[in-house]
């Protein structure tokens, strides 16, 4: 896919909240060039979830420039530029796994048999074959996560925008998932922006790692993970990685977060 | 819950007459089915004039109040001002209004019964309905926005789908309201035949076990209409929990 490199810059982006007057952002720049994958990390009240929604313009910034795609934020959605998925699947309980994963293109206005198509992708994508005509309620939570991540990525976008997307689920499966998403991102060649509230997952999984303070939320540091790709159950045990680990933690502390 | 409805028609027939309860209070069940016997022919004839007007009232008094619905739930400011009317409008005892309505349709015109059953039917809709709508977490209308998707699709892919499990037991409270809107609307006067008007006129004429009989086609038209909507729901929201625990 070809395109500019930048996939996402930030100028000077603010954000304060009308109702009480919050400063959720604050003077924040940010350049993502395409196939990076980012973490956005810190502590709560930091504004990483409201910048990823900035990104999105799904929330309007009250001072600054988003340009995703070298286009303005608003005209990006427009386009259906990017993907995204929250911490809850957020699967609508009326529709199957496959009629989940279908419902952006139906907006897109795919005929019947192209979205059949891409859909038994996706399930081969997320390791979901046979489950196309369960509900989400028939799954577990591992499971709907990736049906939500299915579904994000069905229209391939360009961008990938995931808001703390394994915070519910286990230890266990939340390494399967980084696993499987590392795997999703290589294959797909797509652009991700992930906020997290874990360092070891965010120096897992990110090629840099973007550690942010709270009151008001702005970007304290940002820190390169040079630990080799691709990333595997090795990767947790390379003393370099326990390092990274160590540095970030040290960043959200500099950054006055209690972790 | 057989035993139960068995020890029930027991007692009705020989226990009630046994303690001395009174033919006009209660007559025994024999002479209740035979009055139902009797009189099938014009129990028929009422029944099918005063369960159209409850249908009508019903289907009337369900569509407008989830058009309203769908209309408040679009524009937030008109529904939030609106609201606490609706809801003390709610509280007003409706069937209150049945001697008006006949006053402006016409005490014989079927229409003022069909009008009351439909104003009984339209505001526990209402509520529900809107409740629904609004009712939809935050992150799945943010993902209809991510999709660029314009208000008419977040209303037929999410609000709508999202209040059906709301609309369908608003659905069976008001099959229940219609029929009672209907059989009340007859008290206040209506054709002879309708079966309200002959419970009251059984009754004025001492005929206890013919009131008793239209009561009792009155009762199983009103669960029969109950059980048509649930069995509705049932089909519509196979996806429900409420359902889904019946069908695992």
């Amino acid at each position: 896919m070809s395109g500019p490199e930048v996939v996402v810059q930030a100028r000077g982006v603010s954000k304060v909240f009308a109702k009480g007057g919050v400063t959720a952002l604050q003077d924040i720049d940010l350049d993502v060039a395409r196939g990076e994958f980012v973490s956005l990390i810190g502590p709560s009240g930091c504004g990483k979830s409201t910048l990823l929604r900035v990104i999105g313009d799904l929330v309007e910034p009250t001072a600054g420039e988003i340009l995703v795609n070298g286009k303005p934020a608003h005209r990006a959605r427009l386009d259906r530029d990017y993907g995204i998925v929250f911490q809850a699947a957020v699967l609508y309980d009326w529709r199957t796994v496959a009629k989940n994963i279908a419902l952006p293109l139906e907006l897109l206005g795919w005929s019947r048999a192209r979205r059949a198509e891409r859909v038994a992708e996706m399930l081969e994508l997320v390791e979901l074959e046979g489950f196309e005509r369960h509900y989400p309620w028939q799954l577990s939570g591992g499971m709907q996560q990736r049906v939500s991540i299915a579904r994000a990525l069905s229209f391939s976008p360009a961008l990938l925008l995931m808001d703390e997307p394994f915070g519910a689920l286990d230890e266990m499966t939340r390494e399967r998932l980084n696993d499987e998403l590392l795997r999703i991102w290589a294959e797909t060649g797509s652009t991700v922006i992930f906020v997290t509230h874990s360092i070891s997952e965010a120096v897992y999984l990110s090629t840099r790692v973007v550690v942010m303070s709270a009151r008001p939320g702005r970007i304290t540091t940002v820190i390169p993970i040079d630990l080799a790709q691709p990333r595997t159950f090795a990767t947790r045990e390379d003393p370099r990685f326990f390092e990274l680990v160590t540095e970030v933690r040290e960043a959200l502390h500099a950054g006055g977060a209690d972790v | 819950m057989t035993i139960v409805f068995a020890v029930g028609l027991v007692s009705w027939q020989w226990v009630l007459p046994f303690l001395g309860v009174e033919r006009y209070l209660l007559p025994p069940l024999t002479d209740v089915l035979e009055a139902l016997w009797d009189a099938r022919s014009e129990l028929l004839r009422g029944a099918r004039i005063t369960f159209s007007e409850a249908i009508g009232g019903f289907v009337i008094g369900c569509s407008v109040a989830f058009a309203c619905a769908l209309g408040l739930a679009r524009w937030r400011p008109l529904g939030n001002a609106l609201m606490p009317y609706m809801v003390a409008a709610n509280a007003v005892p409706i069937v209150a209004f049945a001697p008006i309505t006949n006053a402006w349709f016409g005490t014989l015109s079927p229409w003022s019964k069909v009008v009351i059953a439909a104003i009984l039917c339209f505001f526990p809709v209402l509520v529900n309905t809107l409740r629904g709508l609004t009712s939809v977490r935050p992150e799945a209308l943010e993902l209809m926005r991510s999709y660029a998707a314009p208000q008419r699709v977040v209303f037929r892919r999410v609000r709508i789908p999202n209040s059906l499990p709301f609309v369908l037991s608003a659905l069976k409270i008001a099959s229940v309201l219609a029929m009672i809107g209907a059989v009340v609307g007859d008290y206040f006067g209506g054709s002879t035949e309708a079966l309200g008007v002959m419970i009251v006129s059984s009754v004025s004429l001492a005929q206890y076990e013919t009131a008793w009989a239209a009561i009792l086609v009155a009762s199983v038209l009103g669960i029969a209409f109950y059980g048509a909507v649930a069995l509705v729901e049932r089909l519509v929201l196979g996806w429900h929990p409420s359902i889904r625990a019946g069908v695992e």
